[in-house]
């Protein structure tokens, strides 16, 4: 075993030591898996057929594939309107104008301390009366919602993300006698999203996790199609796992994806393209702590 | 005006806006403890020399920071409650309450054990080598050495997941805690749409006055306490 900073290489007797925790650690954990399955079926929920009606075709056909779709519908979108968000604001706070700097960071820090259930709420309310009879409002409060939030910690990564280059990148930009807005466009800014698209994508999977608040506002997303499911069904517990599970496997594609990217892009930057160790890890921003700065959990 | 003004007002008073901000702060406080507790020992196993802990604290990890928190808080509900028939208290309330602390404090668990590992991972391996030199053993080296560092660089991952949480509490209303800020602010448009902006911002600017103390601390501490590299 690899030296960590706790433990040293084992010895002989460390490694009998290890094998037996090993043992005793498997042994509780099978353990605790053994009670819970124990539970479930002393409640009757391991019986087959709640199960089989949480897969079976005709509800992932009407109802979790279509739940599915919407949610990464409104993912889509939001990721996009994010990222277009995030540049305008993350740029807006590296301004040389005081003004546009105060502006952007006032409203990117008031933006990532509200919660976001809040703003669907609120939009959904406000789109209710801008649009009345609007099929979609739902869908529409879900995005705005999740474009605002989202935006701005992209806002926040892009600061960072310029603020971690090494220091040498822009002053040689004016060195060569580029002005502060042209070292920020053309030197700057293009190696400080290489470094940040790791992180983007990480922030996808904050996404895709939020837009399951839809439910909350009636937005047909999975959990909410899901719902509907178990609610005809009798079958909460089973629908809801399989539910999760697909989002886990979603997300857990997106993470490797994003560390994938990570290797590939650290020859072409001279900024960190650290994944960020995770989804709502704030190190990504851990660079430059902002005032109030929140996770993007 | 003056009408818009003083209705407002009375909105206010009609609606428990401060009790329901309450209800979001108790949701965190009881939430942070729990998940405090559970995420330090995930930690824990996640940095232990044992493969199986290892392996279990990093499935819990994957498995719950990739769930939606609002698929866990229905869960809570539906999955452990209606269909386990599990009851943490008596009375409806009571219960619901408890059911969303153990839904955020799972799902936080993740959060704060990935937060504690960044804090040991900013201890460079030297300091152990050194440790180890001056003939400390495993317990003192941890002890004096390692852990005091460790806490310091956690400080400031676990101040973000701690507004995190605060925020997240909001999410409780999927398990049916339909007295906090979320739920309330839905009735109260739902019933008083006219007064859409103005009952937004108190709930934003609650939120506000919340966070931003927390992270001011948190970046001051982090700052203050950090080990000069």
């Amino acid at each position: 075993m690899s030296a960590s900073v706790l433990f040293d290489a084992p010895g002989p007797r460390a490694r009998v030591w290890t094998l037996v925790g090993n043992i005793v650690g498997a042994l509780v954990v099978l353990a605790v898996a053994a009670w819970v399955l124990l539970q479930l079926d002393s409640k009757g929920q391991l019986e087959p057929g709640l199960w089989a009606d949480a897969v079976s075709a005709r509800t992932w056909q009407y109802y979790l594939i279509p739940g599915l779709i919407n949610t990464l519908r409104a993912a889509a979108f939001a990721i996009v309107g994010s990222i277009a968000f995030g540049l305008v604001f993350g740029l807006g706070r590296l301004s040389h104008l005081a003004v546009v700097r105060r502006v952007s960071g006032t409203v990117v820090e008031f933006l990532r301390a509200v919660p976001v259930l809040l703003m669907m709420v609120f939009f959904y309310g406000l789109f209710g009366q801008l649009l009345p009879g609007a099929q979609d409002k739902a869908f529409l409060a879900v995005v705005v919602a999740l474009i605002l939030y989202n935006g701005s910690v992209i806002a926040e990564l892009v600061r960072s993300g310029v603020g971690n280059l090494p220091r040498g990148q822009g002053e040689a930009g004016l060195a060569i006698g580029l002005t502060e807005g042209q070292t920020l466009r053309s030197i700057q800014l293009p190696q400080a999203l290489v470094a940040m698209l790791p992180a983007m994508v990480s922030q996808v999977v904050v996404v895709l996790k939020d837009s399951a608040l839809g439910q909350l506002i009636g937005y047909q997303e999975l959990l909410r199609t899901g719902q509907i499911v178990y609610s005809g069904d009798g079958n909460p517990l089973q629908v809801l796992t399989v539910v999760a599970v697909v989002f886990i496997l979603l997300n857990l594609l997106l993470t490797v994806v994003a560390h994938r990217l990570s290797r590939l892009l650290s020859s072409r930057t001279s900024g960190s393209t650290a994944a960020g160790p995770g989804i709502g890890n704030p190190t990504v921003v851990a660079g430059t702590p902002a005032t109030g700065g929140t996770a993007p959990v | 005006m003056n009408d818009h003004l003083s209705g407002l007002g009375a909105l206010l008073l009609q609606y428990d806006v401060l009790g329901a901000f309450w209800t979001n702060i108790q949701l965190t406080f009881w939430g942070a403890l729990f998940a405090l507790a559970l995420g330090t020992l995930l930690a824990l196993m996640r940095i232990s020399p044992i493969v199986s802990l290892r392996w279990a604290g990093a499935t819990y990890v994957s498995v719950f920071r990739n769930t939606p928190l609002t698929i866990i808080m229905t869960f809570m509900v539906m999955g452990v409650w209606t269909a386990l028939q599990i009851q943490l208290a008596d009375d409806f309330q009571n219960n619901f309450f408890r059911l969303a602390v153990v839904g955020l404090a799972v799902y936080h668990a993740a959060f704060v054990c990935e937060a504690i590992r960044s804090g040991v991972n900013t201890v460079p391996l030297g300091q152990a080598e050194a440790a180890r030199a001056i003939g400390l053993s495993f317990l003192p080296a941890a002890r004096l050495i390692i852990l005091p560092q460790a806490f310091r660089g956690a400080i400031a991952p676990l101040g973000n997941t701690l507004i995190a949480l605060l925020k997240n509490s909001t999410v409780a209303a999927a398990a049916s805690v339909s007295w906090e800020t979320s739920s309330t602010m839905k009735t109260m448009i739902e019933f008083n749409p006219n007064y859409l902006w103005e009952i937004f911002a108190v709930f934003a600017i609650g939120y506000v006055i919340l966070v931003i103390p927390i992270g001011l601390l948190t970046t001051s501490l982090s700052r203050r306490l950090a080990v000069k590299r």
